[in-house]
């Protein structure tokens, strides 16, 4: 009897402690995500400020991602390029940004969104040039921080541009353009950022996948 | 055992509960209803929800003290051997009188819901392209573009300039037109007492009548995707004149991308980017 | 131990199959698709491979349990084999088990572990609102849970009631030893098995952001995850279907003599009214996910206002099922509520007619009323008096339900056991569910709740207050009938006192929160709110303890205290608390005879008085 007693007590022990791993594993699964980059910064006169170079591919690669064909942000840390979409910036911040922008053109569903808000003098450069708007039927992505008021549309590399990179990480040498920008982070807070063009091939409205999966063309910016 | 004194102590004290709660519902309760009175939309959602307030107040009140009072009184005495109570199968007078008085309920709540529609008093909930119910006078139309994941504004009279700030004159009828470009959305503006979903290619029309200046929360309220519940933004109701100068400051600041704007229309169908490359 | 008792139809073979089924239905689609279909090389996402790869894994798994050797061999002209070895021992748990008592075990068992994982994602929603901001999880994560959570609820609680408790009973009840067909039975409950682990597998696929509603185009754009909801949502509607059919069959054929349709125990008539609902919504569901899935897969565009379909089509195909489906988990929780009243208040159940009337005009009126769910949609809006009037229509019938409970508590010798007690906590919490569906109803109002979390909060209400309260009463009513063992009477009402309070300290707050501007499914709210959610949260934590103490106190009395109850602890007069407790394996010697009256408490003719012969032995 006390035998049998202490085997169904063993059996729950069992039980519970089973269910209690795999809890762990499933909070410990959801709870994960790209690892944040703190994006060094420099104090200054007027406010810290902060630089951040991205860069963004039509294809992200087997190297950094499962999903292989996936379009996708990425980030230089120290010299590398990584796939992390959060970022941690300072409060009242000048950030200067610059991406080279790897993929083709898709155009926007709303033409509004080809127009820069929300940046310093409200221009950015294309290729240094100094610009406010560009063809929405160019854009291969756009950068927006919708709570800072931060837009700004990327231009796509032409589609007869020779050396085009299709896997990343791409190398400066191919076909790409660069555009710069600077943004006030404001007050400290957790921003998403995001891409307005349907550029998630494949998926309805282009709107799928790498759109609604952190760590593609959608992420954070944890101003602290 | 008095039968006609259960029933007449119940009675009594549903009447005596109605009578402290009804007040309070009517005077206290009521007029601090959500969503507040700052639009004409708003104010006619908070007499709403008094009405239906009282109406269900004896109902609750009924309810509640009969339970009370079943409970703590026909409750069998701790250690009590299984002794069982009469055997009553029904009563119809008060089976009917239950029903009766049911319906008359129902029936008022839906009479008064349909007569409220019709008197544009549920205008701020969109009503499709064809309101049952208009507001006379003019109006100012403004269009509301949901798309994944960001509410932008257009302003037809105004040379179709669109924004991405939505800011509203005080004391004008206004009439929204939401849509969507993507999946739906569901515009809401809480304040204002305005809901109506933004599904692609269909022309959803609100009304509102802002009767007080401020800030007003915008939110979806419509599961659409990863950003859903940061599609958030905040809105203005501002004076006649300030309207003015900020619709002429917006004109002047989206000239650039003016040009490459579709005409306004009531839906937009975006290139098929159905699946996009 | 020896080997041979691993082969043959058992659990270990279904999931042998079944994983092997999964593997080759995910080759196979492969082997379909190749490189020809652009799309899915460009999304690296295989619809139709996980797609065949759920279907041949479910096939594969009910071959192995032996749902496929009767047909077969029936198909050969072979006389089929008899399931002689499921009457004795613990094996017949884990199999294709034929009776109906033990598949109501099965399904007692393995609903309550879905739903303690349904609660479980409901508490880690609960510790992210916890801040207005966005924090622990990722935010395509969330809505993960969100879905998960609701889906799995939604789905698992259609058969809630009905799987444990009518499979067991209902039989008894009518005076049957075993339902109309009893391998569609047993085929419902691994169906329902197989959905949640289904279901369960969407977080390795990237998850789905739908909600338990998956909207269109939303679900079309969605990631492989959304083939896991389509394909559980679809298994659950089959099992819901099935399930409804064999329940109207088995109480329109099976009743013993005297048995009349008038003298049918309440429970049995809600569900009998469930059973309506769910044979007839279910395949409006089925065809539904089907449509998406073609979607998903073929391109159709039947939900794509750009291919010429259209999103309304799917909202309201979805809730011409939804709403049935919502009364799907309202009505059992009615009839366990009459059903118990009568035992606990000493007297009959008070307006029988009427209760009969409320249940039957509820399952015609929830055909009636689904495009309240798209007051502001823009869909057309001439029809929204009519959907208003309807709406409010439906108090009438539930008001029967309430006036029925009233009197039958009148006059009567009232004991407030655990079962009593969670089934004035129904009364309570519905009543508040069905006051705030009032304000859901009134277009106007509407404006501000629709969406909001108001309208969660009324309905879980209506599920949680209602439908779960009612289970847990049937479990403390009727498990000891079950299992012939006592429940904890003590932990009992520390369970019921503490799931109570906490319950109405969670939604009470929530109706507020929604009514002052909180948007459902949201993952930020404005800081006003933040206050008010923390409350909420850290309620939502003690009625997740609650359901710990239950736990407990279930595994405590039924495993290790072990204490025997008599066949009728509570003095019911009810024909299942006349058998012995756990009803013997062919439930009566001889089937009984019905007398007139199905509550006979406060009548001379004795504590039996429906019954004219019952055995007082089990059969040898």
């Amino acid at each position: 009897m006390v035998n049998l007693r202490a085997q169904k007590a063993v059996a729950t022990a069992a039980g519970i402690s089973v269910l209690g791993i795999l809890i762990g594993i499933y909070v410990t699964f959801l709870t994960g995500g790209p690892t944040p980059y703190h994006v060094p910064s420099a104090a200054a006169a007027g406010g810290p400020s902060a630089d951040l170079t991205l860069q963004t591919v039509a294809a992200i690669g087997p190297q950094l991602s499962p999903n292989e064909n996936w379009v996708s942000y990425l980030v230089r840390e120290n010299g590398t390029w990584h796939r992390s979409t959060v970022w941690t910036l300072p409060a009242h911040a000048l950030v200067h940004v610059t991406v080279y922008q790897f993929d083709g053109r898709s155009g926007l569903r709303n033409p509004f969104l080809s127009q820069a808000r929300g940046v310093v003098g409200g221009t950015f450069t294309l290729d240094g040039k100094s610009m406010r708007t560009i063809n929405p039927d160019d854009a291969s992505h756009t950068f927006a921080i919708p709570a800072l008021g931060v837009l700004v549309p990327l231009e796509g590399v032409a589609d007869d541009a020779k050396n085009q990179c299709d896997v990343a990480p791409c190398a400066m040498s191919a076909a790409h353009t660069t555009i710069t920008f600077t943004f006030r982070t404001g007050k400290a807070g957790h921003y998403r950022w995001q891409c307005f063009v349907p550029c998630a091939a494949g998926f309805l409205y282009g709107f799928g996948g790498p759109m609604q999966t952190i760590g593609y063309m959608d992420g954070f910016v944890n101003v602290v | 055992m008095n039968l006609r004194g259960h029933a007449g102590r119940i009675a009594a004290l549903t009447v005596v509960g109605t009578a402290i709660v009804l007040p309070l519902v009517i005077f206290v309760l009521g007029p601090n209803m959500p969503p507040g009175k700052r639009t004409t939309g708003a104010s006619s959602q908070v007499t709403d929800n008094t009405v239906l307030l009282v109406v269900m107040t004896p109902f609750t009140v009924f309810i509640l003290v009969y339970l009370g009072y079943a409970i703590a009184t026909f409750r069998a005495p701790a250690g009590e051997e299984l002794l069982d109570g009469p055997p009553i199968r029904g009563h119809m007078p008060s089976q009917i009188a239950w029903l009766v008085v049911t319906s008359a309920a129902v029936l008022f709540l839906a009479i008064f819901g349909t007569a409220e529609l019709f008197a544009s008093n549920g205008s701020g909930g969109g009503s499709g392209p064809k309101p049952i119910a208009k507001p006379s006078g003019p109006v100012l139309p403004i269009q509301v573009i949901g798309q994944q994941w960001e509410f932008t504004f257009r302003y037809p009279t105004y040379g179709g300039v669109e924004t991405a700030q939505l800011v509203l004159p005080v004391d004008r009828e206004i009439e929204f037109h939401v849509t969507s470009l993507d999946a739906i959305h569901s515009f809401w503006a809480y304040e204002l007492g305005v809901k109506a979903d933004a599904n692609p290619g269909v022309d959803n029309v609100a009304f509102v009548k802002a009767t007080k200046t401020g800030d007003f929360q915008i939110r979806c309220a419509e599961l659409c995707g990863l950003w859903h519940g940061f599609m958030y933004d905040t809105g203005r109701v501002v004076d006649g004149a300030q309207f003015t100068s900020w619709i002429s400051g917006e004109r002047k600041q989206f000239t650039p991308v003016q040009k490459y704007l579709p005409p306004y229309a009531l839906a937009y169908k975006p290139d098929p980017q159905a699946r996009a490359g | 131990m020896n080997a041979r008792r691993l082969l043959g139809y058992n659990l270990l073979s279904a999931v042998v199959l079944g994983i092997a089924g999964f593997y080759a239905g995910w080759w196979l689609g492969h082997q379909i698709t190749g490189p020809s279909l652009a799309y899915f090389s460009d999304t690296g996402q295989n619809d139709i491979a996980l797609f065949l790869a759920y279907i041949v894994g479910v096939v594969g798994f009910l071959v192995g349990l032996g749902f496929m050797s009767y047909p077969i061999q029936r198909l050969l002209g072979k006389p089929p084999s008899l399931r002689e070895k499921e009457t004795a021992g613990p094996g017949r748990y884990f199999t294709l088990c034929t009776d109906h008592k033990v598949v109501g075990m099965q399904y007692l068992i393995g609903i309550g572990f879905f739903i303690f994982i349904g609660g479980l994602n409901a508490m880690l929603i609960r510790f992210e609102l916890l801040s207005p901001t966005h924090e622990s999880f990722n935010a395509n994560n969330y809505l993960t849970i969100v879905g998960l959570h609701g889906t799995m609820m939604m789905g698992m609680m259609t058969s809630g009631i009905l799987g444990p408790f009518a499979n067991y009973l209902l039989p008894i009840m009518i005076g049957a030893r075993r339902m109309a067909f009893p391998r569609i039975e047993a085929l419902t409950f691994w169906l329902l098995m197989l959905a949640g682990v289904i279901l369960m597998t969407t977080v390795g696929y990237g998850g789905f952001p739908t909600g338990w509603t998956g909207y269109a185009p939303l679900n079309d754009q969605a990631n492989l995850g959304m083939d896991s909801y389509i394909v559980f949502f679809a298994l659950v509607g089959i099992s819901m279907s099935l399930l409804g059919l064999n329940m109207l069959a088995t109480v329109i054929t099976m009743r013993a003599p005297g048995m009349s349709w008038g003298r049918l125990p309440i429970f049995v008539w809600g569900v009998v009214s469930t059973s309506v609902l769910m044979l007839l919504a279910a395949p409006v569901l089925i065809s539904t996910l089907f449509m998406v899935a073609l979607d998903r897969t073929a391109q159709t565009g039947f939900f794509n206002e750009q291919a010429g379909g259209s999103a309304y089509l799917y909202q309201n195909l979805f809730w011409i099922f939804g709403h049935p489906e919502v009364y799907i988990l309202a009505l059992p929780g009615m009839g366990i509520v009459l059903e118990i009243l009568p035992v606990f208040a000493r007297k009959p159940l008070w307006g029988y007619r009427l209760a009969v009337t409320g249940m039957l005009g509820i399952t015609l009126l929830s055909w009636l009323v689904w495009q309240h769910h798209l007051f502001v949609s823009g869909i057309n809006a001439d029809l929204r008096p009519f959907y208003m009037l309807s709406t409010e229509l439906i108090s009438l019938p539930t008001g029967f339900i309430f006036i029925c409970a009233l009197g039958t508590l009148w006059q009567g010798r009232i004991r407030l056991t655990v079962p009593m007690l969670f089934v004035l906590a129904w009364l309570f919490n519905f009543l508040i569910g069905g006051l705030s569906g009032v304000f859901l109803s009134d277009v106007p109002s509407d404006v501000t709740t629709h969406g909001s979390f108001f309208s969660m909060a009324h309905f879980h209400y209506t599920i949680m207050g209602g439908l779960l309260f009612s289970f847990f009463a049937a479990i403390y009513f009727w498990v000891p009938k079950m299992t012939g063992l006592a429940i904890n009477e003590r932990w009992g009402k520390i369970h019921f006192w503490s799931m109570f309070i906490a319950f109405n300290s969670t939604f009470g707050p929530l109706l507020v929160i929604g009514f002052l501007g909180m948007p459902r499914r949201s993952v930020t709210y404005a800081g006003y709110l933040h206050g008010g959610n923390t409350w909420v949260s850290i309620s939502a934590f003690f009625l997740g303890a609650s359901m710990l103490v239950f736990i407990g106190n279930f595994i405590w009395s039924q495993v290790f205290a072990r204490v025997p109850v008599g066949p009728n602890p509570w003095g019911s007069k009810s024909i299942e608390w006349q058998l012995p407790s756990p009803v013997p394996v062919h439930n009566f010697d001889r089937i009984p005879t019905f007398g007139p009256d199905p509550y006979p408490y406060g009548v001379a003719d004795g504590p039996v008085g429906r019954i004219a012969t019952v055995p007082a032995r089990p059969i040898a």
